[in-house]
């Protein structure tokens, strides 16, 4: 059933070149020699885009991390790059007053990136500097961090968004889409679900209205926007796939991993950039684990073949082997053997006792079997303090996939939760609950007094009341009949060979197939919500398919490019599980995201007291 | 046509002309005999203010407002002080200067817009008199008061006033005095007796103008050329002197033989002027001076007014306006009497070919021979721009169509421009319009502005008739007129609010280039507020209407529309609106109903004003919420005895939120900050923030085992916790021997595969085996395996004939270990 004929992806490379040109031109507006501060989580973004010889070429002297200290800069000018958060700006009006009251004239340039806000002016305005700084935006939506992967690199949207309702991002992830749209072509249907894809669906398209028109070749096909929200456990689930353990273990920056020694079995850690350029990796990264293995060692055999054919060359080949194939297999030998020793730590981490007991735990919870079992074990994991993040994760899957738990042992785990972890958690317990990660059970009782409350707001007219009270209602999950309904546990009796995927489900060892997955693989087959009624109903609606308006027909290679666009972070697992379901039916799925996510990620956004 | 030239009078080698440009509609006789009088250049509307130093109360002067061919606009009495100056603006408003130094400003219908002062010392000395001048920077006004200080605007629109120097010896005003604009410098030039003075923004310095007799007496006259380059003096010996502004040159010096000071002296001249001429004006005489000295007199039989223009003089007066003017070179050259000039021919040609006459021919042939029929073209198109009387635009426009049939290549677009602008200005030169503008003023104003004056005028239909024929941009042209349509239209108080919009909307649709919010704004400005409601509501872009509602104190519609648009942006700026104009109260309310407006506004608050954040939610009898502040602001407390009564504080709010479970945490979360107190003073133990796990784990290892059981007591904590931390305690500290004494206090609750392991972990095999034998069935082969002990674990594995647990017990084996290898096998064998 497998298509092997998958479409070409467009060139993203130039969403970097025209971020670049853009950078180097609000550099220039500032002429001179001028001191550039960077924010510290735009540090490896920006380096994505103009090295320092850049930017040294257009006259930084000296680069430096914002840290919220007084600044040791000497340079007569100063440049700031940096996210549009108040904290950040609060510290360059100190700065600037700093100077001010020791007499000291600078000129000051803010560029915010991907865009400023009203309230970062606000407080400019607010602290007295705002004639004092210039400020301008640098339009940085969207960093590709592979061939099909554009990461916005904003984590902050997750909690913000979700978490504190706060909407400002949404609009700068309608420019992100708007940007696509404007390079790469009309879009020929939208689908989305979720209260955040509609927004973002009709910032995009009030976007599109204002901006200037212009027929471009389409170059991308449908659109599918989704929000995190919609499914929570995919990323709360422990990731067995090769990219997504990197991840989980030694935690991917910008696309950019960090090995420690005992990984590179050296005394020197080594920074690898993980993408399709590296050979060895782009062939692993979707595998189940226990295939990585067998494969590195089946590689690491070819390339002593290939070493070997040295002996018995006479000079002639010796020298077009050394100047033709030799740095590429020194090359392949260094990164297979940093791939090696990465899966030889994992193994150790992972192929432990508890890690397996562990993941047969988590897949008891997607089945719904032994819940008292799993409860015992959770319960052991808080009392043991095993790990504060993972203790949380699997008390967020149990009541997720539970729809709440019972009374008695809501309380009972998150009173042993704050013994072991600390009292603060009990902030984290409120945040978690207010995203329904971490419920009480509601009986029917339960239920109808809230109907009767929502009732008696309805009088009091309080509607901000309203919503919350239903937002709540809402929240419920409703994993088990979302997962009947779509089949997303498929039956454990038979024995899933892990070499041979046959669905999506091989990315959680054949337990489960991701719900979001599932639904853009549903959504795509019936061209809409046609269907799938009871479906959206249980995921809270939102739910839309539009077609882009575009009038130029699409070829029939860019009609398969898919982009998916996850509000609020996706993980290397979904990617996978894309990627899967793209050569499996013949799409090629280009992944957007807010951030890359993972459950720790995820998790640490919702902690409480938070500094 | 013979009888072009009848009006031409010569002045040296040039002609002058007086064109008949109306018979004036108005009908005020003496009326410009005794007032003040303001006509506009480039055919400007004409004010009237009659009798204007009438002070008794009981009867006020009139003002009265007329076009430029005597319709009046409108009129009305004159109720504020003595007006010392009238003037026109360049975008067609009347100035008024006051004499107490105000300056009053109407538009073209009377309707007041503004007013300004000329400085707070004038209202003492007063205004004795005042100009009103144009330059690049727009419309300026220069006063001299009481005090003989001149004060100067250059910009009326952007007012920055200044106070010239003092002239020395000045007393009262100075004889004569005039505005000058030269090197991008505003200056005053005044004559006192014969010295004449240029006063700037520093000094004041005498000049002399170059080849003035130092006997020609008092300077009591001056004017300066439209383009401030030219000057003329008259003296009270009657002597004329003119030449250029900067004082470098002499053109004229002319003995009037007049000793009275003429009523008005103005330039003549027009661009490429052959002959640029003085005219004056007395009661009964008018006489143009040329720069060959030569004069032409003309009688004055009613009291009449001079308008300067660009290219002549206008002269007004009760029944008629002329237009007097150097005639154009290229008119002189065809209407000249027996010229020559191919122009002169082919219009000669083309009136023999309108005869049927084979003349026709002869003169067409002597224009070939000279090669000059392009030229000829070229100067009929020309003089018939210059020419007034359509009957002679159209004979000189139909000989340039008729010759330009012989030439092969002739480029057609200026006849063709031509053509439509003299129907242009024709159009405008109605006397119902009235605007006699030539076709050189109307070169030099642009096209961009004559549609602004008639807008100005409200002549909409015609602005769109002459967008739609001059093929103007949509976005310049019919949008601009149907925006200023609509900013009128909303002004009409007859018509209602409704009908308003509707009508707005009918016209106006979705043009773009015209913004709804503009036209609101404007509503708004006369006072209709509901109206620029309704007219926002046409507006797509909410980024225009939410500006508008705020300045329209419709706040929360404004931020309704902010919430709608999705533009967070939006939001803020109407939340920091809101902040700053209600009280406290009142907002919180507002916030409540906007739950994205309330979110935004908490998390800048978390970020900027944490006490706010707390009345919020007090505001909210969100009890919850509050409770999880205090919590919050608890962490940031130093001492201890703060941070306990925050977390009281939490308490009771947990408990208003009947969140029992919340507020009982918060309570031990209390009860084990002062535990830890206690024992951090009595033993130093630094346990103050730990959690209640990690208070117990410091205590056990620093031995403080009865404290530790007195926090498993107190708090209920759970036997296995227990049991796990003492067990983890006591093998790091390698106390073996408590730790089997505590293994044998009570049934472990954890079991004892957890001693084994962890003995093991530490280690200590020689312990972990003690513990074997009371590891539960199950699992035994566990325990066996963890100490090693591989024969242990496959016997127990055979016993519970459990095929995983013997799979289990075979993996470890290594193949040396035949022996129990085989003995595994054949035990799963036989179970087979």
């Amino acid at each position: 059933m497998a298509r092997r004929d998958t479409p070409e992806l467009p060139d993203f490379s130039l969403l970097k070149r025209l971020a670049r040109d853009q950078l180097v031109y609000l550099l220039e507006q500032l002429p001179g020699k001028k001191d550039l501060f960077i924010e510290s989580d735009l540090m490896s973004p920006l380096d994505r885009i103009a090295n320092v010889s850049t930017l040294k070429q257009h006259d930084v002297v000296k680069l430096y991390k914002v840290e919220y200290k007084p600044t040791v800069s000497l340079s007569d000018q100063l440049c700031f790059l940096i996210r549009p958060r108040i904290q950040t700006v609060k510290w360059i009006c100190d700065v600037v007053n700093a100077d001010k009251a020791a007499g000291r004239f600078r000129r000051y340039k803010i560029i915010f990136t991907p865009q400023r806000f009203f309230a970062c002016e606000a407080v400019l305005e607010e602290q007295g500097v705002f004639g004092d700084v210039t400020t301008d935006e640098w339009a940085f939506y969207l960093l590709p961090l592979d061939d099909d992967i554009l990461s916005m690199e904003l984590p902050e949207f997750f909690h913000d968004n979700f978490l504190a309702g706060d909407q400002r991002w949404l609009r700068t992830v309608g420019g992100a889409l708007h940007l696509l749209h404007s390079v790469y072509g009309p879009f020929s249907k939208l689908y989305g679900i979720g209260s955040c894809s509609k927004m973002t669906y009709e910032s995009w398209r009030e976007q599109v209205e204002q901006g200037e028109k212009q027929v471009r070749p389409a170059e991308i096909g449908s659109v599918f926007l989704i929000d995190r929200d919609v499914d929570f456990v995919t990323p709360l689930c422990s990731q067995v796939v090769y990219e997504g353990l990197l991840d989980d273990i030694f935690r991917i920056k910008c696309g950019c991993v960090e090995f420690g020694p005992d990984v590179t079995s050296s005394d020197k850690s080594v920074k690898v950039m993980l993408n399709s350029q590296d050979k060895v990796f782009n062939e692993i990264r979707n595998e189940h684990f226990s295939n990585v293995f067998g494969f590195l060692s089946q590689k690491a055999r070819n390339l002593q073949t290939a070493y070997d054919r040295r002996q018995g060359m006479d000079i002639k080949q010796m020298k077009t082997f050394v100047s033709e194939e030799l740095k590429g297999l020194k090359q392949e030998h260094r990164l297979l053997s940093l791939h090696i020793g990465a899966s030889e730590s994992i193994m150790k981490k992972k192929t432990k006792q508890d890690f397996q007991e562990l993941l047969q735990k988590e897949h008891c919870l997607l089945e719904g079997f032994e819940i008292r079992e799993s409860i015992s074990f959770i319960e052991e994991h808080i009392s043991r303090q095993i790990s504060m993040i993972e203790s949380l994760r699997m008390l967020c899957l149990l009541s997720i996939t539970e729809n709440g738990l019972l009374p008695k042992d809501y309380r009972s785990l998150k009173t042993q939760y704050l013994q072991s972890y600390g009292f603060d958690h009990l902030l984290t317990f409120s945040n978690l609950r207010q995203l329904g990660l971490l419920m009480e059970q509601q009986g029917a009782e339960t239920l109808t007094a809230m109907e009767s409350k929502v009732g008696k707001l309805v009088n009091d007219k309080t509607a901000g009341k309203i919503t919350d009270a239903f937002s709540s209602l809402a929240k419920r999950s409703h994993f088990r009949a979302l997962s009947r309904k779509l089949n997303l546990v498929p039956k454990s009796d038979e024995e899933y060979d892990l070499r041979v995927p046959k669905d999506m489900a091989y990315i959680f060892s054949g337990a489960y197939v991701p719900l979001s997955c599932k639904l853009i693989e549903q959504v795509l087959e019936r061209d809409g919500w046609v269907g799938l009624e009871e479906v959206t109903r249980l995921l809270n609606g939102h739910e839309f398919a539009v077609t882009g308006g575009s009038r130029a027909e699409a070829s029939s290679d860019a009609q398969r490019l898919v982009l998916v666009m996850f509000l609020g972070g996706c993980t290397f697992s979904e990617i996978s599980a894309l990627r899967f379901l793209g050569r499996a039916k013949g799409y090629k799925f280009i992944v957007v995201t807010t951030a890359v996510t993972n459950s720790s990620r995820l998790l640490e956004a919702l902690l409480g007291n938070r500094v | 046509m013979a009888f072009v030239t009848a009006s031409w009078n010569p002045l040296g080698e040039a002609f002058y002309r007086k064109l008949e440009l109306y018979e004036m509609s108005w009908s005020i006789r003496d009326g410009l005999r005794d007032s003040l009088v303001a006509a506009a250049p480039y055919g400007g509307p004409i004010a009237l203010l009659r009798e204007p130093l009438r002070h008794s109360p009981s009867s006020r002067p009139q003002l009265e407002i007329y076009s430029a061919s005597g319709i009046a606009i409108t009129s009305f009495p004159w109720k504020s002080g003595p007006v010392v100056h009238l003037g026109w603006s360049v975008s067609d408003e009347l100035l008024c200067v006051q004499e107490d130094g105000s300056v009053l400003i109407y538009d073209l219908f009377g309707s007041f817009k503004r007013h300004f002062s000329m400085g707070q010392e004038v209202v003492q000395s007063q205004v004795l008199e005042a100009k009103v001048f144009h330059s690049p920077y727009g419309t300026g006004i220069a006063i001299v008061t009481g005090s003989s200080r001149f004060t100067l605007a250059t910009n009326i629109e952007d007012l920055k006033l200044r106070r010239l120097p003092e002239v020395p010896g000045l007393q009262g005003k100075p004889a004569s005095w005039v505005v000058l604009t030269q090197d991008r410098q505003t200056k005053v030039l005044l004559s006192i007796g014969p010295e004449l003075y240029i006063l700037d923004n520093t000094s004041c310095t005498a000049v002399c103008p170059p080849g003035l007799s130092p006997h020609a007496g008092s300077i009591v006259h001056m004017s300066v050329s439209f383009s401030y380059k030219y000057l003329s003096l008259f003296t009270d010996s009657g002597h004329l002197w003119a030449g250029l502004s900067n004082l470098q040159e002499k053109l004229i010096e002319f003995d009037t033989k007049k000793t009275d000071r003429p009523k008005q002296m103005l330039w003549c001249r027009r661009p490429k002027s052959q002959q640029p001429s003085v005219v004056l004006m007395w009661e009964r005489l008018l006489l143009v001076v040329g720069e060959c000295n030569d004069t032409i007199q003309f009688p004055v039989v009613d009291v009449s007014f001079l308008v300067g223009e660009l290219d002549g003089v206008r002269i007004i007066n009760s029944t008629n306006q002329e237009l007097l003017q150097e005639v154009p070179l290229v008119c002189q050259d065809i209407f000249k009497i027996a010229s020559m000039a191919p122009g002169a021919l082919l219009l000669e040609a083309h009136r023999e070919y309108e005869k049927s006459s084979q003349k026709a021919d002869e003169y067409l042939r002597e224009i070939k021979e000279q090669n000059v029929l392009e030229k000829a073209v070229q100067q009929c198109v020309e003089a018939a721009a210059h020419e007034y009387d359509p009957a002679t635009q159209k004979s000189l426009m139909r000989a340039a169509s008729f010759g330009k049939c012989f030439l092969t290549d002739f480029c057609s677009d200026h006849f063709v421009s031509t053509c439509r602008e003299l129907r242009v200005l024709n159009a405008v030169r109605e006397s119902s319009v009235g605007m006699p503008l030539t076709h050189t003023q109307f070169k030099q104003m642009t096209l961009q502005v004559l549609i602004d004056r008639l807008l100005f005028r409200q002549f909409y239909p015609l602005a769109i008739e002459i967008c739609r024929y001059l093929k103007i941009p949509d976005y310049q042209g019919v949008n601009r007129v149907l925006k200023h349509w609509a900013s009128c239209k909303v002004q009409q108080k007859e018509l209602s609010d409704d009908a308003i919009a509707r009508a707005v909307c009918v016209k106006v649709g979705e043009s773009p280039g015209v913004s709804y919010s503009h036209i609101a704004a404007k509503a708004y400005e006369c006072g209709r507020t509901e109206l620029a409601i309704k007219l926002l509501d046409f507006e797509p872009r909410s980024g225009e209407q939410v500006p508008l509602l705020l300045k329209m104190k419709r706040s929360h519609l404004a931020l309704n529309k902010a919430v709608e648009s999705g533009d967070t942006d939006l939001v803020y700026m109407v939340v920091t609106h809101l902040k700053n104009e209600m009280n406290r109260g009142d907002f919180f309310m507002t916030l409540r109903n906007q739950p994205v407006a309330l979110s935004l506004y908490r998390q800048f608050c978390k970020l900027q004003e944490q006490e706010t954040l707390k009345d919020l939610y007090n505001q909210d009898d969100n009890h919850q919420e509050l409770a999880n502040y205090y919590v919050t602001v608890s962490y940031r407390e130093k001492r201890l005895e703060s941070r306990l009564s925050q977390l009281q504080n939490a308490v009771d709010e947990y408990n208003k939120a009947k969140n029992d479970f919340a507020a009982k945490a918060t309570e031990e979360e209390m009860r084990l900050l002062r535990f830890q107190r206690k024992l951090d003073d009595e033993k130093g133990a630094g346990l103050l923030g730990l959690s209640l796990q990690v208070t117990m784990e410091t205590l056990l290892s620093l031995g403080l085992h009865k404290q530790a059981e007195q926090l498993y007591r107190d708090f209920k904590v759970p036997d296995k916790r227990y049991w796990w931390l003492k067990l983890k305690s006591l093998a790091e500290k390698e106390e073996w021997e408590e730790l089997e004494k505590f293994s044998k206090s009570k049934k472990s609750p954890i079991g004892y595969l957890a001693f084994v392991e962890t003995c093991i972990k530490y280690n200590n095999r020689y312990e972990a085996k003690k513990y074997i034998s009371k590891v539960t069935p199950e699992q035994k082969v566990k325990a066996h395996l963890a100490v090693g002990d591989l024969e242990g674990a496959a016997e127990a594995a055979i016993e519970h004939k459990s095929e995983s647990e013997i799979a289990l017990v075979l993996s470890r084996c290594s193949t040396s270990n035949r022996l129990l290898i085989d003995r595994l096998n054949q035990a799963s064998g036989a179970k087979k």
